[in-house]
Parts: structure tokens; sequence; C-alpha cells
């Protein structure tokens, strides 16, 4: 626990010292939204807004691990951590505080925005707040993987946007459903329980994939 | 007992799999070959039309062998990956190697057939089917670790990367394989069910198992030959392959 929190702090504590960074992907959020509503012009219902938080979490996740690779801090975290899991876990939940969080939190005014209303907005909010801690799990598995090649921004998005697609297929059907006012609960279940499995599994894929990438 | 251990110990070493593949791939090509051969001749050129599709239908014989391939060769990845892993068997890296590219192919044969026989039965080529879906996913899936092995500078870190990614992925196939009964929608459910009795006529059934262990057979060949390849240009310089190149 201790491990959680002082990784979580101290992740927090950079990305606050370096503004702009931290702003990023809620910007990237809002301004894909109104691309989106630009080039459609039309209504379009909640699964758009899963799919611009997608974008926007797997272009984030894709730089997680890179600077503390590029300073040596990464090295040195798989070298004293032990064990690694809490260490990795509080790395994501302040990366998902600077991405998934805001992100669901703003999502009622992008659904403002391109569906005309804000009808079922506490559910998207909700499957948001279930779903991209999930999105950030998975994605870091696939960051971890690529460290080693340097720039990889498309590689790590083809490389994990087919483990997202379960997320986003419960997601968007459980925040569709609330727009016309049908039960929700099913979805938001299994959406939970892809959380629970994936924050007991991921840790370790990444933390191996991190060793991998740290061997000589 | 003793046997076993020695077995595993010499299907580790590429030199010895390299002397003795030989035949197992012949034979394999020449085997799968001719049960396709049997396979196809009788499901389109002898199986009656059936009720409701006509002779559209018997594009099966061809998509859904190659369909199931798909699944088994990514099982296979991912076990081999996993024996990667773990023992860092040097044959386990190979196989991933030479399979991926053989299961990307099949795996498009089964889309770009599907497309073929949506067309005149569904009315579409292409409907956002669960099962659908989730084969074009399984093909991403091939090309993420030939993408990640290309990507990764150094072959060994390359190696254990992909292996990693192969195991994860492997949660995939659950969702392929349960996903016609979780939401069916447009794709029929899996007609032949093991304990099952099937529920397609049988005079479909024979021709289409010849397809299926042909194409198993003759897949499983070329996997060797990619992998006898793969042996090769890895070992390039090494006494026993200039041995094997020079004519005796």
């Amino acid at each position: 626990m201790r491990l959680f929190l002082t990784q979580l702090r101290r992740d927090l504590l950079i990305a606050v010292r370096s503004r702009s960074d931290a702003a990023n992907p809620v910007v990237f959020f809002l301004l894909a939204t109104l691309v989106l509503g630009l080039g459609t012009g039309s209504e379009l219902g909640p699964g758009a807004i899963w799919v611009l938080a997608l974008f926007a979490n797997v272009l984030a996740v894709e730089g997680v691990f890179g600077r503390d690779h590029e300073e040596g801090t990464l090295e040195q975290l798989i070298v004293h951590a032990r064990p690694l899991f809490p260490a990795v876990l509080g790395k994501l939940a302040a990366h998902w505080t600077l991405s998934g969080l805001p992100i669901a939190i703003l999502s009622p005014l992008g659904a403002l925005m391109l569906q005309g209303s804000t009808a079922g907005a506490s559910i998207l909010v909700v499957t948001l707040l279930i779903g991209t801690p999930t999105l950030t799990l998975l994605g870091a598995i696939g960051a971890a993987l690529t460290i080693a090649t340097g720039r990889s921004g498309l590689l790590v998005a083809i490389l994990v946007m087919p483990f997202y697609v379960p997320v986003l297929i419960f997601g968007a059907s459980a925040s569709a459903a609330a727009t016309t006012g049908d039960p929700t609960s099913f979805a938001l279940l299994v959406l939970g329980a892809l959380l629970a499995a994936s924050v007991t599994a991921a840790p370790f894929a990444i933390g191996k994939a991190l060793a991998i990438s740290q061997e000589h | 007992m003793g046997w076993i251990k020695d077995t595993f110990h010499k299907a580790g070493s590429p030199r010895w799999f390299f002397a003795g593949s030989r035949p197992w791939m012949v034979g394999l090509y020449v085997v799968g070959g001719l049960l396709i051969l049997a396979g196809s001749t009788w499901g389109l050129g002898f199986v009656p039309p059936e009720r409701y599709q006509g002779d559209s239908f018997r594009i099966l014989f061809i998509h859904a062998p190659a369909a199931h391939l798909a699944e088994a060769i990514y099982v296979a990845v991912a076990i081999a990956g996993l024996v990667f892993l773990v023992w860092r068997m040097k044959m386990a890296n190979l196989l991933i190697v030479a399979a991926a590219p053989v299961g990307l192919v099949v795996t498009v044969l089964a889309l770009a057939t599907g497309i073929i026989w949506g067309i005149p039965t569904w009315g579409k080529g292409w409907v956002w089917d669960a099962r659908t879906v989730s084969t074009l996913l399984l093909a991403f899936l091939f090309f993420g670790l030939i993408a990640l092995r290309q990507a990764v500078p150094r072959p060994e870190r390359a190696a254990r990367a992909v292996a990693l990614l192969a195991v994860v992925g492997v949660i995939n196939i659950p969702v392929i394989k349960y996903s016609v009964e979780w939401f069916t929608t447009l794709h029929q459910p899996p007609s032949i069910e093991i304990g099952k009795k099937p529920a397609i006529a049988a005079v479909f059934l024979w021709p289409l198992a010849l397809n299926v262990l042909g194409y198993y057979c003759f897949v499983a060949g070329v996997v060797i030959a990619a992998l006898r390849a793969r042996i090769v240009e890895r070992d390039a310089g090494t006494e026993w392959v200039r041995e094997w190149m020079t004519p005796s």
C-alpha cells in the first residue's frame, strides 16, 4: 500500500509541475469532439463519446512509461520495488486521474455537443468511470511492450485496440440504453467484472513486459 | 520416463528438428493436399445443393475449415509463447515466427470467404456480428505479433515481448468461441459441437471433415517448412549448415 501511495503521489506531483502535459488528454478529447461534430454534422449517440474517450486513452497511455524510461527511474523501480505491482498500479492510477477521470467528468459536455441533449449522461459518466481504468490497464501492457522501440504511438494503438473492444461494446451499449431509458445494469456489471479482472491480472503482465524491456 | 525428457530436450534443439523434419514436411504436404483435393471435389462437385441456400453454401467447405484453423493457430502460438517465457525454448520462439504470418493468411482467407458467402445469403458482405468482428480482431492480433517483432530492435528482447503479447492475446479466443452464443445476430450458431449430435446433415459433414483435416495437415506442413527456413537463417554460418549446403 505504501508503494502504491508513494508512486501515486510522485507521479501526480510531476504531472502537476509540468502543467501542459497533464492537460493534454482532456484537451485532445474536447478538440476531437469538436472535430467529430464538425465533420459529421449530424446528431451522434453516446457511442461517439466512448470512441473519442478510447482514442484519447490510447494516445495518452502510449507515453505512460516513456519519461521514466529515459531518465532511468523505471529501471530503478524494477530493481527496487518488491513486489512490483503496487508501484505499477500507483503509476497507472496517477495516469488515469489525469486522463480517464477528467474525460469522464467532462463527457456530459461532449454529449451536449454531439447528441444535443444530456439524456442518460449520468450513466455515460458511470460507464466511463468504470471502463476507462480498464482501458488504461490494458493499454499499459502495450506501452510496456513497446518501450524498447522508442517512438511507437501507432504500434501501441494497433497492439491494444483489439483488447479494448469488449470494454467499448459494453460501455457504449450501456450508455446508449440509458438515453432511451432501457435497463443498463447487465452491461455495467460486465464492465465492473472486466475492471476487476484487469486490476488483478494486468499488473503482472505489465511487470513482466517492463522486466523484458530492461533486459540487457 | 527417460525417453520423454530426452525427446523434450531434443525437440528444443533446432538442429535436431531440422535433421528429422523433412519427411514430416513432405508427408504432411502430400496427405493434406490429397485430403483437400478429395474433400473439395466431393463438397463442390457431388454433394446435393442445400435446401435454402442452393449452391452458394458450398463455400462452407472452404470457409469453415479456415475459420476453425485460424483460431487453432493462434492457440498454438500462445502455447508456444508460454513455453518460451517459462523455459526459454528456442524452438518455441521460432515456431511463433514461423506460424504468425501463416495464421494471418488463414484468418484473411476465412474473412474473405465469409464476405463472399455473405453477399448472396445475408444480402451484404459485412455485418457487425460478434464472430465476424472477433475474426477480424484475430487478424489484427496476428498482425500485431509480426509488427511488434519487427519494431523491437534486439532479437532476444523482441522474442520475449512477442511471446508475452501472444499469451495476453489468448483471452480473445474465448471471446471468439462464445461470442456467438452471447450475442447471436446473423451468424449461425456452431453446427458441430463435441458430445452433441451435429446439426448438419451427414452428406455435408463428411467432405467438411476431410477438408478440416486436410487444412490442418497442409498448414502444419507449411509451418514446418517455414520453421526449417528460420532455423537455417538463424544458424547460417555454423558448421552444420555449411555441411548441409555443400553438395556431397
